[in-house]
């Protein structure tokens, strides 16, 4: 029996969704060039998550198989649509800057993959605990990814400005390459490459390996 | 026309769903070891985008948005909230009837697919398109067009990323970097050589 502090913390930096199972990256990157429009976006696809599993697994004993996928999508979409409800009525012009990132959360692979393998098997409560340690964990590389964004390339972090631009009378000439999409790629690239540093277990095997130099070996010469 | 051929070319090359919009992520990542694969899902999602999209188009158009409702004597009635369910629910159903009709009329395409066809639902990039037709308001034959080329541009980066793979796989990359990172640090270098296209305009 997985305990609860257990569910919360491992995807965290054990398991974490984004880094290594490359789930959810879809919408994790084109909203992370404000931080404040990320901590919305984790927000929203935490709490998602969460309620997604807790329904999910409520209902887990009466659900038939053969169409629980229909079930998944009709609960989690449901969730989304109260989500950017309230997004539109409390924060119209967040909700305007996330445009169609809200809805993605249906096709999040985070939201569904939880559902699928956690939330079929746990009790309620444990799995709205779990849906809560993923969504922090996707948050955590949210945040990350999006700080490094916004403080270099319009040096400032959740609108109060850190680094005085050039433009503003400051010294800081602001990184162009970070406000573009390319640069949320290397900034998860290089993530993934710390966390697999501080944890060698996660390092992938590679599939081909350079053999060591044969042209010294005397065995099967003449 | 040309309206239309340049928003297939702009939905192709400037907004590609994988490198600019980062839609369809999980799978781009994942299914792209091998071009053969990568080739066998593009097909799938060029095919399974430019179904939906249009098909989405007439139910927004005629059922959700303000006023479609007109003809039932209903002109206040706005059901756009209903928008996902209905999108997803047209998505999964379109999937699965593609899934049957390939099955009993192009066997060989079916075993081809695999379990290719069933992970669309999931893509985002197909829920994307959909959603960003609704926001810019394409009309219907837009919306074609825009279907066709959103897929087609996600099948070019999914198959010029499984070949680029094929050969990384034969380098000797730093050991935290082996997989997913350097995957990362390359499609970003090719994200960066298709923003170079986005001056292209007709």
């Amino acid at each position: 029996m997985t305990s609860a502090k257990e569910v919360v913390f491992k995807p965290l930096f054990d398991n974490n969704p984004i880094a290594l199972q490359i789930l959810g990256v879809c919408s994790a990157l084109a909203v992370t060039t404000q931080l404040s429009v990320t901590l919305v976006m984790c927000v929203a696809l935490t709490s998602v998550t969460a309620f997604s599993n807790l329904f999910i697994s409520i209902i887990r004993n009466h659900m038939p198989s053969s169409i629980r996928i229909i079930i998944q999508m009709t609960i989690i979409a449901s969730l989304v649509i109260v989500v950017d409800q309230f997004l539109q009525a409390y924060a119209y012009e967040i909700s305007k800057s996330l445009s169609v990132f809200v809805g993605l959360i249906i096709t999040n692979c985070i939201v569904m993959g939880r559902a699928e393998a956690f939330a079929m098997k746990n009790p309620p409560i444990l799995s709205f605990l779990d849906g809560i340690g993923n969504g922090l964990g996707y948050s955590f590389v949210l945040i990350v990814v999006a700080s490094v964004r916004e403080l270099f390339g319009s040096g400032s972090l959740l609108g109060f400005e850190i680094l005085p631009l050039v433009g503003n009378g400051g010294w800081y000439q602001g990184n162009g390459l970070m406000l573009l999409s390319p640069s949320a790629f290397f900034i998860i690239g290089l993530f993934i490459w710390v966390l697999r540093g501080l944890k060698k277990e996660q390092v992938e095997s590679a599939e081909f390996k350079i053999a060591p130099h044969a042209a010294h070996s005397e065995e099967g010469a003449f | 026309m040309e309206a239309l051929l340049s928003l297939f070319i702009k939905a192709v090359f400037i907004e590609n769903m994988a490198l600019q919009m980062f839609l369809g992520m999980c799978t781009f990542l994942a299914v792209s070891k091998k071009v053969e694969t990568a080739i066998g899902l593009g097909v799938a999602v060029i095919v399974v985008q430019s179904i939906t999209v249009p098909v989405n188009n007439l139910i927004f158009n005629y059922l959700l948005r303000e006023g479609a409702l007109a003809w039932l004597g209903l002109p206040d009635l706005s059901l756009a909230f209903l928008g996902f369910l209905c999108y997803i629910g047209v998505i999964a159903a379109m999937v699965q009837v593609l899934e049957m009709f390939l099955d009993k009329y192009v066997p060989a395409l079916y075993s081809a697919l695999g379990v290719f066809l069933p992970l669309i639902t999931v893509n985002c990039a197909i829920l994307g398109a959909t959603l960003f037709m609704v926001e810019r308001d394409y009309t219907f034959p837009e919306s074609i067009a825009f279907g066709l080329g959103s897929g087609f541009g996600w099948a070019l980066a999914i198959v010029a990323l499984a070949g680029i793979r094929e050969k990384l796989k034969y380098s000797d990359v730093p050991e935290g970097l082996r997989g997913l990172g350097i995957t990362f640090l390359t499609v970003g270098l090719m994200s960066l050589g298709f923003m170079s296209l986005s001056g292209v305009s007709l």
